[in-house]
């Protein structure tokens, strides 16, 4: 399936594997750009979790990335990892770990492709391992539960 | 590297897009196997099959009615995919959206540069 707009798709594409698709209406050489410089990371990666602190990136083979945001309840948190592939506005292939849980360090593969000036973002994140992905599982159910919704549908939905 | 068995838990359980199939249909309602055997196009051994992965799970619960068997969701069994998926699935889409924010301004700037 790959149901696009506004809305980010998540599936569980296999035991240690997860697929984002989201699409965007702009060429894939300003996503790509709005994906890998750090003053602009700094302006959506926080999302409506916290503000950002710190967003560094190196886009090259053995170059690192950091990003830290500081959340509503005044915790900080910090992901980071090494890029191990880059294909200019085409694929970036890096590592991703939450420096909370240093164990789980998941790899993570990006593409972009446009089409007609809309460009369709892919990340895959693999585990090395179920463990990983649990601990990864439990640290996004912290972010909050959503109650109330139409358990049965929303289930049809998410793993369709 | 070794697999970890499909029994393990509802996230590999669910992985298999048969086995997703079948808890799709059953989210409209409870089914004899062979009403999933027809619906999915698959053998009645290979239905079985992933009926018994999922009821390990917890993800189907079967009763018995005079002399068939009726299989229906769990949908409890599950709750730990939707809470986390959902969640995964919202915070992601928070980000996008900012992103598409970023874009946005990117583009003004570009379009206000000429060409494009």
């Amino acid at each position: 399936m790959a149901v696009v707009g506004s809305k980010a798709t998540v599936t569980l594409q296999a035991d240690e594997q997860i697929l984002i698709t989201r699409e965007f209406d702009a060429p894939k050489d300003l996503v790509y750009r709005v994906w890998t410089e750090p003053e602009l990371i700094r302006r959506w990666w926080g999302g409506e979790l916290g503000e950002v602190t710190v967003a560094e990136s190196d886009p090259r083979v053995g170059g690192t990335w950091r990003c830290a945001m500081v959340t509503d309840e005044g915790s900080e948190v910090a992901f980071g990892g090494e890029y191990r592939e880059i294909v200019p506005e085409e694929r970036i292939v890096s590592t991703e770990v939450y420096e909370g849980m240093p164990e789980a360090e998941a790899l993570n593969t990006v593409t972009f492709s446009e089409t007609d000036g809309r460009t369709t973002l892919t990340i895959l994140v693999e585990h090395k391992s179920k463990e990983a992905r649990d601990a990864h599982i439990e640290s996004g159910m912290e972010v909050g539960m959503q109650e109330g919704m139409d358990l049965l549908e929303r289930i049809a939905i998410s793993l369709r | 590297m070794a697999r970890a068995a499909t029994t393990t838990d509802a996230f590999n359980a669910v992985a298999e897009p048969r086995r997703r199939e079948i808890l799709d249909l059953l989210a409209t309602g409870e089914r004899p196997v062979n009403e999933v055997v027809r619906s999915l196009g698959i053998s009645q051994p290979l239905a079985s099959k992933h009926l018994r992965v999922l009821r390990e799970v917890g993800a189907v619960e079967v009763r018995e009615e005079g002399r068939q068997r009726l299989y229906r969701l769990n949908a409890q069994a599950l709750r730990p995919i939707y809470d986390w998926v959902s969640s995964y699935e919202r915070s992601w889409s928070e980000r996008f959206d900012r992103l598409d924010d970023v874009l946005g301004k990117l583009k003004e700037e570009e379009g206000s540069g000429g060409g494009g």
